[in-house]
């Protein structure tokens, strides 16, 4: 490299750049970054508590009616609701099924792409990158396509399997149906990421170890459990805690897949919940305090996943 | 919209990107009964591939067996019906051009700042560092579509001074996605600044060079394949993106992007299923083109996260 060949050429130099300079060429690299991240991400976050806690609604929104300073009056009527605490289950336990579908086809699939021969493998995993890539809305239209009352190939396929109930059976009407609908779509588009990440790791088991473990007499269960899945406890954490902030805060899927989240909201997660009251029903206020719920459920399970990378010492 | 948000840095490429590569002796022993997996192996790829299959087969079906009652899973008859509809009943041709501008526009300005700061934040010592760090992963875990209500007022009020920032404009949906995906990219980018030697920089001055020939003649070029890694995220993102285009495009049809235009074709009971196929292969091609180029760059974060 030229650079490399000229510091043995010319020496000794005079030593660039001067100390002095070097905090103001910090802030102008800084500065671009931080006033981006500042306005909008930072002050709209500030705004989204404060929202909070006034009475942000239509006349204030636009019609220029004065707001007020109402203080937990959001959050005491939204905790007073029936219908925010069945949204939070919900949310939770939508989260957690696609959470439990999403590791665990992911790391069925790794096992499975670690004994294969190398073009199977890239097949399989070309399959499962244009899943992944695909866009949450397009994914969305797709499935709903495919599980269609009327055009549907899955209606007609279980049809002319000889199950008559299907036939022109909708999959987005009943609530827990909805529900699966858009949780299989959910974990279509998201266990390549955790198959992928998984597979990494199992590569990186060393051949020694199972070798010995297999010389030791162990047998094929007792090397899974006693070795593969431990070594592999670092890659599942991260994915694992990945998994739960992406589906904690699905939006898309759910927005359009049910139509804003199903008849009478029956199909209402946080997010969905947040945007409906404040947008749709122009109860701004309102919305901003779920919004800070979920901000604050998301930011816990963050603080875990720091902790959880802290402890294995690693660096920032 | 939160398809690849994953922190990552670079690390060695996957098996993916090079799934033939000198395997271990070990494979050897595995081999026997292994044409059952790699039966198991395509069927449960054909599967995993089956929607994406679908949607382009339904999207070059002609009219009358998209909203057929007997679906085949093949055409013989390939016809662009389902797209000459879509560009003619809805200004498609518009939408993906407004698409195209903002993703393009987030590109280019989210990678100037990512880079100046991923510099700042690897080549510097400061007291804050640490602490910017560390507000850097936390802003990468802020659920952005809690912002939606504050950004619209943001958006909002922002119009009255600088009108092509405001709602409806093109301009706001590139600021709200080159902040939201901002952490994320420095995040990245780190990475990619942090393998360069430091000895390069010394050189490089002792050769009398400034910073700013530094960065733009001797950094710039060895961090570009990471630049285009998250310039593809970034792409990603604000292309996918369906919250903010339906939140603050609310009534200029003309400035909509790709996935509210699709979504014009769903109506209860009488989906266009066929313009709908269409739009969507149009809207996945570009992604699936660029997410095939970073595929290397996808698990890195994590392998690097792995490794202790």
């Amino acid at each position: 490299m030229a650079v490399a060949d000229t510091l043995a050429r010319r020496v000794p130099p005079r030593r660039r750049p001067p100390r002095r300079r070097h905090r103001l060429v910090l802030l102008a690299y800084l500065a671009p970054a931080a006033v981006v991240l500042i306005g909008l991400l930072g002050y709209p976050l500030y705004q989204l508590v404060q929202m909070s806690f006034y009475d942000y609604g239509q006349e204030q929104v636009s019609g220029g009616a004065p707001v007020h300073w109402i203080g937990l009056d959001n959050y005491t009527a939204l905790f007073g609701d029936p219908q925010f605490w069945s949204v939070l289950l919900q949310t939770v336990l939508f989260a957690a099924v696609c959470v439990v579908l999403t590791i665990l086809v992911g790391l069925l699939l790794a096992f499975l792409a670690a004994r294969l021969r190398p073009w199977v493998r890239t097949v399989l995993f070309i399959a499962a990158l244009e899943a992944w890539a695909a866009p949450a809305v397009t994914g969305s239209t797709v499935w709903l396509f495919m599980f269609d009352a009327n055009f549907g190939i899955v209606n007609e396929v279980l049809t002319s399997l000889g199950m008559a109930y299907f036939d022109g059976h909708s999959w987005t009407f009943g609530k827990l149906s909805a529900f699966g609908l858009v949780a299989a779509e959910v974990v279509w588009c998201s266990f390549p990421f955790v198959m992928v990440t998984l597979y990494a790791g199992l590569r990186g088991i060393s051949p020694d170890v199972l070798e010995a473990a297999a010389l030791d007499g162990a047998s094929g269960r007792r090397t899974l459990v006693s070795i593969v899945i431990p070594m592999l406890r670092p890659a599942l954490t991260v994915v694992t805690i990945q998994s739960i902030i992406w589906d904690m805060k699905v939006f898309g899927q759910i927005y359009i897949m049910t139509d804003g989240g199903g008849i009478a909201g029956r199909n209402l997660v946080l997010n969905v919940y947040a945007y409906q009251k404040a947008f749709a029903s122009s109860q701004y206020g309102a919305g901003a305090a779920i919004g800070v719920v979920t901000v604050i459920l998301l930011l816990l399970v963050t603080v875990v996943h720091l902790n959880i990378t802290r402890r294995r010492g690693e660096e920032l | 919209m939160s398809t690849v948000d994953t922190p990552a840095a670079p690390a060695p490429a996957l098996g993916v990107a090079r799934p033939s590569g000198g395997q271990p002796p070990r494979r050897r022993r595995r081999r026997r009964g292994s044409a059952r997996a790699d039966v198991l192996g395509l069927v449960c790829a054909a599967v995993i591939a089956f929607p994406l299959y679908w949607m382009v087969l339904s999207a070059v079906k002609p009219e009358g067996e998209v909203q057929s009652l007997n679906p085949r899973p093949w055409t013989l008859r390939p016809a662009l019906d389902s797209f000459q509809r879509l560009f003619s009943v809805n200004d498609f041709g518009r939408y993906f051009l407004n698409s195209v501008i903002v993703a393009v526009v987030v590109v280019v300005l989210s990678a100037g700042c990512a880079f100046l700061a991923a510099t700042a934040l690897t080549r510097f010592r400061f007291r804050l560092r640490g602490a910017l760090l560390v507000a850097l992963l936390v802003a990468q875990m802020i659920p952005v579509e809690s912002l939606t209500i504050p950004l619209f007022f943001l958006i909002r009020n922002l119009g009255d001074a600088v009108p092509p920032l405001g709602l409806n404009q093109l301009g706001a949906l590139v600021l709200v996605h080159l902040g939201l995906g901002l952490p994320f990219t420095i995040w990245m980018l780190r990475g990619f600044v942090r393998v360069v030697p430091e000895e390069l920089e010394e050189a490089a001055y002792l050769d009398g060079a400034s910073r700013w020939q530094f960065l733009t003649r001797i950094l710039f070029p060895l961090v570009a394949p990471g630049l285009v890694a998250t310039s593809v995220f970034s792409f990603i993102n604000a292309w996918n993106d369906f919250l903010f285009a339906k939140t603050l495009i609310i009534s200029a049809p003309e400035q909509q992007t790709l996935p509210m235009s699709l979504l014009v074709f769903m109506k209860v009971d009488q989906n266009d299923w066929g313009a709908i196929m269409a739009g969507s292969t149009i809207m996945t091609i570009p992604v699936l083109v660029f997410f095939l180029l970073v595929q290397r760059h996808l698990v890195a974060g994590t392998a690097g996260a792995v490794k202790g």
